[in-house]
Order: C-alpha cells, then sequence, then structure tokens
C-alpha cells in the first residue's frame, strides 16, 4: 500500500470513526436548538458555532457525516450490484441479449429522474421517519445509478470475452461457469472497484442537490446535502467561514475516495 | 494612448445606456393569460395591474378608493346597483373612444358563467343576473340580483375592455400597453400614448417610456441583477435576502410593516379523508387544535426565522389592516403550562416523555409544506421543537408543490398543512370563500354541503351578514364576532403576518412602497428612472 492509499484510507476511517463517536466528541443533539444563541461564532461551548435555529454546527456536522457517509457507500454497493448483474450479463450473453441492454440502458438514461425521485417522495406514506426517509432516498439513488456504470461493465465484459486467453480457454473445453467464476470475474474487479468509488462521491452528492431542493432529508436529522443548503445565504458564508466546515469535508473525502479510486486503477490484477 | 482607447472600446463592450426611461424588474414566471378578465397568477395580476383601466382604483398607500375611468359613482339599494359618471375624452391605446358601450360589454363579458372569471366571484352574491345600462354615453348603471359587500371596492379588480375595438384586449386604457413577450425571457409594456391622467403641472403620465419584466423564477439571480444596477425593484423580497441587501445597500430595502399575508396551520377535518379515527378525534378536538396553538412561540419564529421582519398573527386580519382588526384577539402564548391544560382538558396525558391520548395512542402527526420555502421549513423546525417540550412528536415532510395541492384538496390524504395565504383585499368579503363551510377554499373541510359543526354554522351566519350590509359599523361588528369564532376554534392557527419587503434602485424616482399588491410599483405611473450607465455583462 503506496503512501497516497495510506492517507486516504486513513483520513476516510477517521472520518467515519469521528461520526460513529458523535456522541462522545459533542454533549450537543444535533437536534436542540439553543434559541438564545442563533447563529453564534465558534466558541469552547460550540465549536463550530450555531446555525440560523441555534442548533450546534460541529454536532450536526458529525452525525451529517455518519449519515452521508454510510449511507452513500450502501447505495453505492447496490448500484454497482445492479450494474455487474445487466451489464455482466448483457456483455457476456452477447448478441441480440446486448443490443436489447444497452437500447434498455441508453433509454434509461436519458429519463428525467429527478422527477421520479419527487415523485417517490410524494407518495412515501407522510408518517415515514427521518431516518426511514432518507434511508428509501439512498436505495431509490442506489436503484436509479446503475445504467451508466453498465454500460462500462457491459463493454468491459465484452472486451474480456474477445481476449485470447479466454478465447483458448473456451476452446480448451472449460465449463462456462469455471469460465465466468474463475476468469471473467477476477478480471472485471477492477472496473467494478472503480464504479464503486466513482458512485460513492456522486451518491453523496445527489443526496446534497436533493438537499438543495429542499427534498433531501428531513428535519431535524442532518446529512451533508442539509448542511450545504446554509450555503445558500453566500454573503453569511463570507462574515461566517466557518460555515464552510461541511464542504471542507465534502471536498476531503470525495478528495480520498478519487485518490483511492486512481491507486485501486493501478494496482495489477 | 492606445492602451485609453482599448479601454475605452472594452468599456463600451460591456457598459450601454440604460433605455432610456426605462423600468426594469423580475416577474417569478410568465404570465398565464393577457385577457384581464382571466387573470389569477401574480403575474397575469402584474400586468393587468399595469395595463387595465379600471372605473374605480383602491389607493394601495391611502387604502381610498379613488375615481379612474369613473368620475364619481354613487352605490345604492343596499348595495344592488351603482351608478358611475364616466370620464369624457377618454380612449383605449388604439384610439378607440371609451363610452358606456364598454362598461356594458366588460360587464357581460365578466359575468358570463362560461368564462369562469376569478374576478366575477366577488359580485356574485345571489342567483339572477347582473344588468347594465347606458342612461348616456358617460353615465352607467349597474345593478346585481342581490346586495353586493363593498360594491364600489370590487371595480378596483375589473379591467374595462373595448367593445368596438378590432384589437379586443390588446386594446387598453391603463397606462401602459402590451408591447413584445418572448415567453420564458420578457414581457415589454409601452407607454399608452392614449393615457388620460395628467399631473400637477398637466405633464402627461406615465413619466416611463416602457416596463421591461423579466421572466426570472430564480431569487439568487434577481437579487445579483438588482446589485449590478440591471433592474430597478425588487417586488418582494424574504427576509434572509433583505438582510443580505440592507448590508450593502441599506437605502434600497424597505420594510412596509406587516402585509396582509397570513402563515398558518391547519388540520385535516375532512369527513371521508384517510385517517385513523383517533387521529380525526384529535383534529375535531378544539382543545387539541387551540393547545397546539398555544404551545408555538410565535415571537421565536418572529426574531428567528424573519429576523424581526413580520408580526405574531392572531386571526386572519393582519395588524396593517387598520378597520377590520379584531383587537381584542391576542397570539398564542407559547406557554407550556397553559397548552398543556388545554390538552389535559381534550383527554391527553404524559407518560413519560410522550403525551398519550385517552386510548393510549402516542401524539405523533406529520405536517406537511411546500419544498424550497427555507421559512417554512425553519418554522417547522421551530414548531417541532414546541410540540416535542409537550410530548408531541411532529414530522416534517416537504413536498413539491403540485403534490401538495394534490393531498391538500383531491385526495385529503394528508394530517396537517403550514400553508402561506395571500392576501390582496382589505374588506373580509374577499375572506368568503375561505370562512363559508360550502367554499372549495374552506380549507380544513372543504365543501361541506351544510355546516360540519356548530360553530362552522356561525361563522356562515356572521360571514352572510356583514357581506349583505353596507353599514360598515355593523360589518364590522359582525366580522369580530368570525374573528373571535375563529380564534376560539382555531380551524387556522395563524402563525405570523410577513412583513412587506422590498427593494428598490437608486436611480428610481417617486417609489412609496406599500403592502398591498402591487407592493413597489403600485404608483407606475408616476416612477422615473433617470438613465444611467450600468453593467451589461
Amino acid at each position: 500500500m503506496n503512501l497516497q492509499r495510506r492517507i486516504a484510507w486513513t483520513v476516510l476511517l477517521a472520518a467515519v470513526a469521528a461520526s460513529l463517536a458523535a456522541g462522545w466528541l459533542t454533549h450537543h443533539s444535533y437536534a436542540e436548538q439553543s434559541r438564545d444563541f442563533i447563529s453564534a461564532p465558534p466558541s469552547s461551548q460550540f465549536w463550530l458555532g450555531t446555525d440560523e435555529l441555534g442548533r450546534d454546527r460541529f454536532a450536526r456536522l458529525l452525525y451529517g457525516t455518519r449519515v452521508s457517509l454510510l449511507l452513500a457507500p450502501a447505495a453505492a454497493v447496490l448500484s454497482t450490484l445492479i450494474a455487474a448483474l445487466i451489464g455482466g450479463a448483457a456483455g457476456y450473453l452477447g448478441g441480440r441479449w446486448e443490443r436489447a441492454v444497452t437500447s434498455g440502458i441508453d433509454l434509461f438514461l436519458s429519463l428525467p429522474w429527478l422527477f421520479l425521485l419527487l415523485a417517490v417522495r410524494a407518495l412515501l406514506p407522510l408518517d415515514t421517519s427521518p431516518l426511514t426517509s432518507v434511508a428509501i432516498t439512498f436505495a431509490l439513488l442506489g436503484c436509479l445509478g446503475w445504467a451508466a456504470p453498465a454500460r462500462i461493465i457491459r463493454a468491459g465484459t465484452r472486451t474480456l470475452i474477445n481476449s485470447d486467453y479466454l478465447v483458448q480457454a473456451a476452446a480448451s473445453g472449460i465449463p462456462r461457469w469455471r469460465m465466468f467464476w474463475r476468469h471473467l470475474l477476477p478480471n472485471l474487479r477492477p472496473i467494478l472497484l472503480a464504479q464503486f468509488w466513482i458512485s460513492v462521491p456522486l451518491f453523496i452528492l445527489s443526496e446534497a442537490n436533493l438537499g438543495l431542493l429542499g427534498l433531501g432529508v428531513s428535519e431535524p436529522l442532518p446529512s451533508w446535502g442539509a448542511l450545504l443548503r446554509e450555503l445558500e445565504n453566500y454573503s453569511a458564508v463570507f462574515q461566517n467561514p466557518w460555515m464552510l466546515a461541511p464542504v471542507v469535508l465534502l471536498v476531503v473525502v470525495v478528495s480520498c475516495l478519487q485518490l483511492l479510486l486512481r491507486t485501486e486503477e493501478r494496482v495489477p490484477c | 494612448m492606445l492602451t485609453r482607447a482599448a479601454m475605452a472600446l472594452l468599456l463600451g463592450a460591456t457598459l450601454v445606456l440604460a433605455g432610456g426611461n426605462e423600468l426594469r424588474f423580475c416577474l417569478r414566471a410568465d404570465p398565464k393569460t393577457f385577457n384581464p378578465l382571466l387573470a389569477e397568477d401574480e403575474p397575469s395580476a402584474a400586468i393587468v395591474y399595469l395595463t387595465g383601466g379600471v372605473l374605480i382604483r383602491l389607493n394601495r398607500y391611502t387604502h381610498e378608493l379613488q375615481g379612474e375611468l369613473a368620475t364619481t359613482w354613487k352605490v345604492s339599494e343596499n348595495g344592488r346597483r351603482i351608478d358611475f359618471n364616466l370620464r369624457r375624452g377618454v380612449r383605449f391605446s388604439d384610439g378607440t373612444p371609451f363610452t358606456c358601450q364598454d362598461v356594458a360589454y366588460t360587464m357581460r363579458r365578466l359575468m358570463d358563467p362560461a368564462l369562469h372569471s376569478p374576478a366575477a366571484d366577488s359580485f356574485r352574491s345571489g342567483p339572477g343576473e347582473e344588468e347594465t345600462k347606458c342612461t348616456s354615453p358617460s353615465s352607467a348603471t349597474v345593478r346585481f340580483p342581490a346586495p353586493v359587500a363593498a360594491l364600489a371596492a370590487q371595480f378596483d379588480q375589473v379591467a374595462i375592455l373595448s367593445a368596438s375595438s378590432p384589437k379586443k384586449e390588446s386594446a387598453v386604457l391603463g397606462p401602459f400597453e402590451l408591447g413584445e413577450y418572448k415567453p420564458g425571457a420578457y414581457v415589454l409594456l409601452r407607454r399608452n400614448p392614449n393615457y388620460w391622467k395628467r399631473d400637477a403641472n398637466g405633464r402627461p403620465l406615465p413619466y416611463l417610456d416602457s416596463i421591461r419584466l423579466e421572466i426570472q423564477d430564480n431569487g439568487d439571480l434577481e437579487l445579483l441583477r438588482f446589485r449590478r444596477g440591471e433592474l430597478d425593484l425588487i417586488n418582494k423580497l424574504d427576509p434572509d435576502k433583505y438582510d443580505q441587501l440592507s448590508s450593502q445597500m441599506p437605502h434600497a430595502v424597505l420594510d412596509s410593516g406587516p402585509s396582509l399575508d397570513w402563515e398558518v396551520i391547519f388540520f385535516n377535518q375532512v369527513q371521508n379523508a384517510p385517517l385513523p379515527d383517533y387521529k380525526r378525534r384529535w383534529f375535531e378536538s378544539t382543545d387539541f387544535r387551540r393547545g397546539i396553538s398555544e404551545a408555538i412561540r410565535r415571537q421565536d419564529i418572529v426574531r428567528i426565522v424573519y429576523h424581526g421582519h413580520a408580526h405574531a398573527a392572531a386571526g386572519p386580519v393582519s395588524v396593517a389592516n387598520h378597520f377590520w382588526l379584531n383587537p381584542a384577539l391576542k397570539p398564542g402564548s407559547g406557554s407550556d403550562t397553559a397548552a398543556l391544560g388545554l390538552l389535559e382538558r381534550a383527554g391527553f396525558h404524559r407518560a413519560g416523555s410522550a403525551l398519550l391520548d385517552s386510548g393510549g395512542h402516542k401524539v405523533e402527526f406529520s405536517i406537511i409544506t411546500n419544498a424550497g420555502n427555507q421559512q417554512h421549513e425553519r418554522m417547522l423546525a421551530l414548531i417541532q421543537q414546541d410540540l416535542a417540550r409537550l410530548g408531541i412528536q411532529l414530522d416534517i415532510v416537504v413536498l413539491d408543490f403540485p403534490s401538495l395541492i394534490e393531498r391538500i384538496s383531491r385526495s385529503f390524504n394528508y394530517e396537517a398543512v403550514l400553508m402561506a395565504f395571500t392576501n390582496v383585499d382589505l374588506d373580509p368579503s374577499s375572506q368568503m370563500n375561505i370562512w363559508m363551510s360550502s367554499a372549495a377554499n374552506h380549507q380544513w373541510n372543504p365543501n361541506e354541503k351544510s355546516p360540519a359543526t356548530a360553530w362552522e354554522a356561525e361563522i356562515d351566519k356572521w360571514m352572510q351578514a356583514q357581506n349583505a350590509s353596507q353599514d360598515p359599523r355593523k360589518r364590522k361588528a359582525d366580522f369580530d364576532r368570525v374573528q373571535q369564532i375563529a380564534s376560539d376554534q382555531a380551524p387556522f392557527i395563524f402563525l405570523v403576518n410577513p412583513d412587506a419587503l422590498s427593494a428598490v434602485g437608486p436611480n428610481v424616482k417617486n417609489a412609496a412602497p406599500a403592502v398591498l399588491f402591487p407592493q413597489a410599483y403600485w404608483n407606475a405611473e408616476r416612477l422615473q428612472v433617470n438613465g444611467n450607465l450600468v453593467s451589461r455583462r
């Protein structure tokens, strides 16, 4: 493991650990409103100040990180699995199956999925708890995010199928399941991992975008998307630069994920 | 020298002379219609206000009625009849003369049931048809089948159409006429060359040559363009943007005081709504609704959400509406003890940190509001904590606007709603469509065949009584009773009346923003804009 990978893993694990240890790191709840201390600057009581409702920004950042950093990888696993199944099958089977799946992917990518997200949010029972609602949002993002990776996985599978060593393996009479399990899947691993690492920041940002539309995580649960909404008031950001803490954390985490992705691509199969 | 010339050229490319005496501001959406009798949405209403000529105008600043195309008028037969003396020598923008026939034609079109004009609802006070008679080219008599409350004031909403112009609705009597419309981009209004009004010095009005209404739904971009001098005014600002702007352009912003608008919460009391029986019983309980109202700390909402630019509301009349306000009403105290007292009276009790009803059900309900409204979301976050102190769990659900409307007006699949109501009229007759139990906008239980409760029947009675009377003192007394019942029964939990906040650029002269629509340009005919260099990059 090279130094860059180590740094990236350390930072990511530190972020996850801090978010899981939020209860020990701060005695404030993410929902508690100190109405006499609205928009307060950082102090010994509130390390990152308070938001416009008097809630501790540090507590909200920790709990928001927990929501975004745990659910985004889960959504990425889901979308990569769906993509692997659909893209892999299309590439492996080839012919009309491949053409049908490719057309299906193109159609899927051309649809305005934001409206589906809005519609599903509107159809959810109104007494859905904030936590369930955010889990459904990420699950939905995972279910909708498979199309672009599936196209890449299909192309990768096709290239592998046509490679000399697999043609030779097929000619030597190896059963199809063994060829798939022993030769194809291990060689698809870098592509699958790359798609996973690409999807994680994508889902974090998608949730942030939904948050900016006011349709992300319900109050009072924080998420990075909900925290980023505060930056709409950009004149306040200049006066209170500590409001940028979620952006800094988002950039650091996404950079670490990109770093892992790049180093992953260089790891020989 | 060469450098200076190059700089001059560069400046020439980025700076242009603002189009003479042109006023620029934004509409939040395209106007849905240019037919003045069908205008319902705010962009269409803005264009009707600027282009339409009316018989009587409500002065948005003094709240007094002024003669426009009618020099004098007289209401008689207990509000069934109104006689107008019409201004002579007035011409439509296309040169067609204005006569009594135009008034008769307009009234006929307005009251045509097939047209479904929203402005006509205020005149429909009983079965039968309206009749307009022209006793001479300059005098008209309009008679209605039943008394119409505040009859003269209702004509503020009726732009007169030409009966004979080939240009139909494009021929107007207001200060401006429609010049150009590019959907999604702008509406250009040009000065009406035949406008009849002159200022005290005999100078023809309007002073402006044109008004350019940019279609812009993004408030941040609107603010940015205003700062850069590309826009001359912002008609409605939210408190965040008001504060942003006031720190940079303190002389441009204006808080005109509390508006007539409401922010309210109401519970679903529709009989066939898909609600569990125990929740229906909560929502139908007056003490439950009053307990919730009592627990909400409105002063915190005013201070934290509106930064002081709002007033705690006690009832359906804003403190800005001095005549109709019932001063006996007080906003909820925000006291947990008082709230718990009311809830206990309704059979609720504390069990640990939760509040339970008499059947042992934990008190938890959802409240929906529209996406993209930060004030609503912040208000609900505060209310969520206010109710949590009583052991009530409030689930906040933010929905896109069409979904919200579908739930509250068709499927009735909701528990509670936070909504803003825009009120454009001082007179309580404009609230008939909300308070009458049979009305479609009787939001907590619309279109009741007969009043569902005794207090709703009483509200119906007093609303009809004030609507049928022409005596302002009696109408006031009747409407005070309506306000008192509304306060006692709390079908609407009134939260705040937001202030009317606007911004007017330093180049605009004679601006005097008011609380009534259209706040910053109600006197558009007297506004002036200095020609100046502005950046148009």
